[in-house]
């Protein structure tokens, strides 16, 4: 990592050893915090017949399994933040999911460039592009206009492990 | 898995925390499926104007670590049935570690199975230790014990020899069958079964859809030839007549026919000459070429002493090869 902003120690410490008391500390200095998580979809059939998906802590996973990637974001703070962009690198070992919203923001060239994954290209080595597939997003990311205090939400892609 | 939560400085730089997550992993494209041990961390980076500039943060990271699969698959590399005889044979299997982890694999010989004509006795589970596909005595590696195989990375393909001995007493065309069985020494069981803390680093191992186990089978055919000898005579006596009178031309044929399956080697047709009739010089024969009777360069020899004798050489079966020679009757 080549930047840091200056932060103070004190600080840094209570986020490590107490993260519940780290948002508050966090909050002091950024209004909205992220919390990211790793879940897998749990589906499980009622009584009635119905199917009901819960997200639950992922137990063993192994290649070809599903996973959801989230992100919720909080804004404790007192002022409407605006252009609020959250950037979810996709871990290399995973891809993302074939039946993944469509409409998502998505990059395939490590975030230099954005688009629906319709309309993304990736280049070939003979200088040719082609369309980018699922397994060939590297980035995703959710624009928000603004985000008023108290607003929270959650922001998740699902993926498979490669 | 694990499942790690930690706070980040929130102050890293979206720079950083993408190069981060982008570069951490070096993850090799396997038909397993991502290395099991291998980490997975998931970190979000938001930016944001609050109206006093560009801000940025970092969400916490969680990493979870991929677990092992168990997986196999076995088959038969030989064409199809291997020709034998009694005696040795080698069955030849190739084994591939489907999984995404480091794994070895126990491996059993039945050569009893239901339908054989007969059942081969195993003499050994090799390995081929130079890699050359071919079972090499003294060099490739006989595994003893529990016949178990090294361990092999994700992906990596181990070529296994069957040694079996067919029994004496097999007749020709007569079939048998070895299944080879290769089993995770983790473990194996139905897809989906968990090994907890058996796998890399203490990941999981977790049987995938192979069951972690396999079986390959292996063919026998018995081609064993045979050689039916058939000798005939025709007699032309002096007169144009056929009694046998001095003088007499007796033309003799050994017919030796080959049946069966496989080749009859080095194959050699001797006769006498019959008392009271001597060999006429030069009439010596294989398919009706003529051979010479000095024991020379060519297959044939003949004398009224020693008799004849051609080498046919290798005969393959359903060939026929037919010796002729004459005599005279004193």
């Amino acid at each position: 990592m080549t930047t840091f902003k200056t932060f103070t120690l004190a600080l840094a410490a209570t986020a490590m050893v107490l993260p519940g008391a780290g948002f508050a500390a966090q909050a002091a200095a950024s209004p909205i915090v992220l919390t990211g998580d790793v879940k897998a979809l749990k589906v499980t059939t009622e009584a009635d017949g119905s199917e009901r998906t819960d997200l639950v802590e992922p137990a063993a996973i192994v290649p070809g399994d599903r996973l959801i990637f989230g992100t919720e974001y909080a804004h404790d703070g007192d002022e409407t933040v605006n252009d609020f962009t959250v950037t979810n690198p996709l871990p290399a070992a995973v891809r993302l999911a074939p039946d993944a919203d469509p409409a998502l923001d998505v990059s395939a060239d490590g975030g230099k460039t954005w688009g629906r994954l319709a309309v993304v290209t990736v280049a070939n080595a003979d200088g040719t592009t082609r369309p980018a597939t699922h397994a060939d997003v590297t980035h995703i990311r959710w624009v928000l206009e603004s985000v008023s205090p108290g607003a929270k939400g959650r922001l998740s892609y699902p993926a498979i492990i490669r | 898995m694990n499942l790690h939560h930690q706070f980040n400085s929130p102050f890293a730089t979206l720079v950083g925390a993408a190069a981060l997550c982008g570069l951490l992993l070096p993850v090799t494209a396997q038909a397993g499926g991502v290395t099991a041990g291998t980490l997975i961390e998931n970190t979000a980076v938001a930016s944001y104007d609050d109206g006093a500039g560009p801000r940025t943060i970092n969400s916490n990271t969680v990493t979870v670590r991929v677990d092992e699969l168990l997986d196999v698959t076995l088959t038969s590399l030989d064409p199809g049935r291997v020709t034998t005889r009694p005696g040795d044979a080698v069955l030849t299997f190739e084994l591939t570690n489907q999984g995404n982890g480091p794994e070895a694999f126990n491996l059993l010989a039945n050569p009893v199975v239901a339908g054989n004509d007969f059942d081969v006795t195993v003499r050994a589970v090799a390995v081929d230790s130079n890699g050359n596909g071919v079972y090499d005595a003294g060099i490739d590696e006989i595994l003893t014990g529990s016949q178990t195989t090294a361990v092999l990375a994700a992906d990596a393909v181990l070529t296994i020899f069957v040694l079996v001995t067919v029994p004496n007493g097999v007749t020709d065309t007569q079939t048998s069958i070895v299944d080879l069985n290769a089993v995770a020494v983790t473990g194996s069981g139905a897809p989906g079964t968990v090994f907890a803390g058996a796998g890399v680093d203490g990941s999981d191992a977790i049987v995938g859809t192979t069951g972690a186990l396999a079986t390959a089978r292996g063919q026998l055919v018995v081609g064993v030839a045979n050689v039916e000898l058939i000798k005939s005579v025709v007699l032309r006596d002096p007169f144009g007549g056929t009694s046998a009178v001095p003088g007499t031309v007796a033309t003799f044929t050994i017919l030796a026919r080959v049946s069966g399956s496989g080749t009859i080697n080095d194959l050699i047709i001797t006769d006498a000459i019959p008392a009271g009739t001597t060999y006429a010089p030069g009439t010596l024969a294989v398919d009706s070429v003529a051979l010479s009777d000095a024991a020379d360069g060519d297959a044939g020899e003949a004398s009224n002493a020693a008799g004849i004798a051609v080498d046919l050489g290798d005969v393959a079966s359903q060939t026929s090869r037919a010796v002729t020679f004459n005599v005279t009757i004193d």
